[in-house]
């Protein structure tokens, strides 16, 4: 049941933020002063309008490819980065190992909300640098568990017979011990990304990160807050939109992480 | 015990020290860190003026030394925007953090750890998957926009409760129930998962087998040896409620520490960041030691590890 609906949720956004252009029928930048703040169910307008009379249902349509895409750079960059340090850390050990883990502990040593926030704060707005502090603030929890897995895997019987058959540590690290880790790596991926998504919204909510008029869930949430005693649909719809993302992911998340890898914490 | 715990804290003075370290190296990220503190409207004059008072042409290396020692005294230097100690900024709004995420804890453990409970023996059961629908949206929906959706009805349409500020009671409700939502969904489920584990031990087939009441079995031997994980992992957990508190005093205007923060980076007054972000990271390493000693103390099995 949980399967099935969070499968069914995050393939739907999935498909709405890819055929978001053909699915919209206007565009979502375009105003139209005229017809501004209509509630839902408007003739054209499905959602409404927000207060520049821009369509609400084509900018929340669009804001799911952005929010998407900001999530999934976001992982594919911390998984690699933090996946290929935890393996060094892990397997390596020594002063590698020491040095990375502290560093982890220090990221940790900051709530991540606060530290993408003001990592953002001080590169500069722009949808590169969000995903950028996102990164920065995120790579440590795949770092972790990468590690945690790699000083079990290197014990096994398989790593200590390759390595007896004279395999090269590379070739050790990449072809034996990584494809065992990797059900963790993907587990961590599917648990992160939502939280990705939320945290981009929550750092554009405050006024850093995507900026107005870029149709972002978060800056759309914020804009919506000068309106909320005339126009609760700006606030209510793009809210929902993220919810309902998070909680397909979410629910994709859990379900990885009972079938793969039970015993796993993020 | 002694060396695990002096090796505990040798370890969390040396991560407040890299962590004041990475609060400097941050600022650095930007390249030239007087623009970072200057207002954008500033004349170049006055930048100039300024990078020599905050002393940015010295070598890094001075530079760093100067911020260290300062910091180990409390120094974090003047807001560039309220001229007043950055310092004494951050710790004037500590109690309104303090009292929201005190609320928030209380909630939690009225709330969530029942649920938790009552979900466990219940298993299956229609509570049980009442409990699991509230928790999973619970830990999906994002604290700012259910923080929008409990003001519109709350606030503006029955008029029940103020939007925002700090005052009486009235004015807790809105802000401690979305701090705690979050929060509570994942304590309601650790505790869930964290009896089911308690329930399937021999200890309580033993209890269960001696013909002891299901009440004292639950009450006595099931939830006391649970208590251990929920309490270590609700306590690492707690820690993020500083991080959602940065969310939740903007929305409703809770004159925090939260609050402080998003202002001094929007307002670019970054001698308060650094106050704010050390002093959180700070309170934060010394939150995980209490619990790592507490969860020492309970479970000798840590301990060897």
């Amino acid at each position: 049941m949980k399967k099935l609906l969070g499968l069914a949720l995050t393939v739907g956004v999935l498909g709405v933020a890819l055929a978001a252009p053909w699915l919209a029928t206007t565009d979502p930048m375009t105003t139209d002063f005229a017809s501004g703040l209509k509630p839902p169910g408007s003739p054209g307008h499905v959602l409404g309008t927000d207060q520049l009379g821009r369509d609400l249902l084509t900018r929340v349509l669009y804001g799911a490819r952005l929010a998407l895409f900001i999530g999934a750079c976001t992982v594919v960059v911390t998984a690699v980065t933090g996946s290929l340090l935890g393996l060094v850390a892990g397997f390596v050990e020594r002063w590698p190992s020491a040095a990375i883990m502290r560093l982890a502990d220090v990221q940790l040593a900051v709530p991540f909300i606060l530290l993408a926030l003001t990592i953002n704060a001080i590169v500069g707005l722009g949808l590169r640098n969000i995903i950028l502090s996102l990164s920065a603030a995120g790579w440590v929890v795949f770092a972790r568990v990468v590690r945690g897995e790699v000083l079990s895997v290197k014990q096994r019987d398989y790593v200590h017979a390759a390595a007896a058959l004279g395999v090269g540590r590379a070739r050790l690290l990449f072809r034996h011990v990584l494809p065992n880790v990797a059900p963790s790596i993907i587990v961590v991926a599917s648990l992160q990304f939502s939280q990705f998504v939320v945290a981009e919204a929550a750092i554009s909510f405050l006024g850093f990160g995507v900026q107005p008029p870029t149709p972002a869930w978060g800056s759309m949430l914020s804009e919506s807050r000068d309106f909320l005693y005339v126009a609760w649909w700006l606030a209510a719809f793009p809210g929902a939109a993220l919810a309902l993302t998070a909680l397909g992911v979410n629910l994709v998340g859990d379900w990885l992480r009972d079938t793969l890898d039970p015993k796993l914490r993020v | 015990m002694r060396a695990w715990v002096a090796a505990r804290l040798a370890q969390t003075v040396l991560v407040v020290f890299l962590s004041l370290t990475a609060v400097f190296g941050m600022v650095r990220l930007s390249g030239d860190p007087v623009l970072l503190f200057m207002p954008m409207d500033i004349q170049a004059k006055d930048v100039e003026d300024y990078r020599r008072r905050l002393g940015f042409n010295d070598p890094l290396v001075v530079q760093y030394a100067r911020f260290m020692k300062n910091a180990a005294h409390g120094d974090f230097g003047e807001s560039l925007r309220y001229r007043r100690d950055a310092l004494g900024l951050v710790l004037e709004r500590l109690p309104a953090t303090l009292l929201l995420a005190g609320t928030a804890i209380l909630l939690t453990l009225v709330v969530a750890v029942p649920l938790g409970v009552v979900t466990a023996v219940r298993r299956d059961g229609v509570v049980d998957h009442a409990g699991t629908i509230v928790t999973v949206l619970g830990q999906a929906t994002p604290g700012f926009w259910l923080g929008l959706m409990l003001i519109y009805v709350f606030a503006v349409q029955l008029r029940w409760l103020p939007t925002g500020g700090i005052g009486g009671l009235a004015h807790l409700v809105m802000p401690s129930i979305v701090l705690a939502a979050f929060y509570a969904s994942r304590v309601a489920r650790l505790t869930r998962s964290a009896v089911l584990d308690a329930l399937g031990e021999d200890y309580v087939l033993t209890a269960r087998a001696k013909g002891l009441a299901e009440r004292r079995v639950v009450g006595k031997h099931a939830l006391r040896n649970s208590a251990i994980p929920i309490v270590t992992l609700a306590g690492l957990e707690a820690g993020q409620l500083l991080g959602g508190a940065v969310v939740t005093e903007t929305i409703f205007a809770w004159p925090g520490l939260g609050r402080l923060t998003v202002q001094a980076l929007l307002n670019r007054d970054f001698p308060v960041v650094m106050a704010a972000v050390s002093f959180t990271s700070i309170v934060y390493t010394l939150m995980n030691l209490g619990v790592d000693l507490l969860y020492g103390w309970l479970d000798p099995r840590v301990r060897s590890r």
